[in-house]
């Protein structure tokens, strides 16, 4: 997915409000590449972890809304105790998340989850995956 | 010495399991302990978002119970539990400022400073116990057993509540071995299993759990052993999925370490367990002759 960088594209306010949420500051990245390379989802991923931290930079509100890679992430932190720059990726991708989820943007409807696997399903899968995936 | 236990909400219901075995070998290995009185739901994961404290409550008052009840160390066997309750009482150790506003918050607590140890019963045995006691109370060892120690994210990652080196670690490899087993190491030890992405993304989930044991089997791994219950979801309760999706696929017998750890101490196989395992993993202990072909 190409993507234009322009001054017209680029929104401070979000830079402002994931630095505010993650308490970290993506623009140490220096785009190594790292954290995509060590990220066990990242095949899954539509943007990758590394460019998802160049469009925070950039601010690029419009291809971040289109990237699944936060809701994707499994905070598993293989990414964090890597990154040179000792930037917590993680906490990055959760002031993403939160970024929808604090607008009551739920990415799974947990009354649409299979019944049987509701049953098997340890109850720290639940409790997880809602604390992350929902408002 | 007596140890709190902290059980959290899987391992009283879909990892009895995981519990009951775990207890067993407390016992075998003379160790005191005693369930946290009045516990709550840990919440699962830290809180990652720096203006959230409200779900840094639930963890903390786990530690605050812990610290009323007179107890210096809590006992964790979920890695999910423990990765939870360390990281909440590190933040309590250390953040001067989220500290103050927890403890005003919760005003009818006493003031919490991170007292309390977090311990995992892995690093317990080493640190506490000692592999050198642990490995003398062994009565039945784990002989010819090849088995893969899986550690996933949480009880190496981050650094502050990892129980070992997260790039190399050992410690569960030192505990098969202490059992008499050949621990396998493979490469995607601690790799994630998928997590919560059960829910988000399964297909992705089950992909990236595939991968491991794949990569588990090709080591020479003849079971894989861990301590989370949401692992033993990814990783065992679907292999059936996997099957189905993957040509590759097999039945991998897989435990958690605490049922092992309960054989090799003479524990009696009834309190390991093994009926909530799936069939492959009591069929492999069959073929070892750990328990009886009718058990």
């Amino acid at each position: 997915m190409p993507f234009f960088i322009s001054k017209s594209d680029s929104d401070e306010k979000l830079r402002q409000k994931v630095k505010e949420i993650s308490g970290e500051n993506f623009q140490k990245c220096y785009q190594c590449g790292t954290c995509s390379g060590s990220c066990p989802m990242a095949d899954h991923m539509t943007v990758v972890p590394r460019r998802l931290m160049a469009l925070l930079q950039l601010g690029n509100r419009a291809a971040l809304d289109e990237a699944n890679t936060p809701w994707v992430c499994a905070s598993c932190h293989a990414c964090m105790v890597r990154c040179p720059r000792s930037i917590d990726i993680p906490k990055v991708m959760e002031a993403v998340r939160q970024l929808k989820i604090r607008d009551r943007l739920d990415r799974i409807e947990p009354g649409k989850i299979d019944k049987k696997q509701i049953a098997d399903m340890p109850q720290i899968a639940m409790v997880s995956g809602f604390r992350k995936l929902t408002s | 010495m007596k140890v709190a236990y902290y059980p959290g909400c899987t391992l009283k219901t879909k990892a009895k399991n995981l519990e009951t075995s775990a207890l067993a070998c407390l016992d075998a290995l003379g160790v005191e302990w005693q369930e946290l009185e009045r516990w709550n739901c840990c919440g699962a994961v830290y809180s990652l978002a720096d203006d959230d404290l409200i779900h840094l409550v639930a963890p903390v008052r786990d530690l605050i119970r812990a610290k009323q009840q007179g107890h210096e160390m809590v006992l964790t066997l979920c890695s999910m539990c423990y990765n939870t309750l360390a990281r909440a009482n590190e933040l309590m150790k250390h953040d001067e400022e989220k500290r103050k506003t927890i403890n005003l918050f919760m005003d009818e607590e006493p003031d919490y400073f991170g007292e309390v140890k977090v311990v995992h019963f892995l690093d317990f045995l080493r640190d506490v116990y000692g592999w050198e006691n642990f490995k003398a109370k062994v009565v039945n060892p784990l002989n010819g057993m090849k088995v893969a120690p899986y550690y996933g994210c949480t009880l190496l990652r981050p650094k502050e509540a990892g129980i070992d080196r997260f790039d190399n670690p050992s410690i569960f490899q030192d505990c098969m071995t202490a059992l008499g087993a050949e621990a396998i190491n493979f490469p995607m030890s601690t790799q994630c299993c998928g997590t919560y992405q059960v829910l988000g993304n399964p297909e992705a989930a089950l992909k990236v759990s595939f991968d491991i044991l794949t990569n588990a089997k090709a080591h020479g791994a003849e079971a894989l052993v861990l301590a989370c219950p949401l692992c033993d979801y990814n990783l065992g309760k679907r292999q059936p999925e996997m099957k189905e999706k993957y040509e590759l696929a097999g039945d991998v017998p897989l435990f958690y370490f605490t049922q092992l750890m309960a054989l090799a101490l003479g524990v009696k196989p009834e309190d390991c367990r093994f009926e909530l395992n799936r069939e492959v993993s009591l069929e492999f202990l069959r073929d070892k002759n750990l328990v009886k072909a009718t058990a």
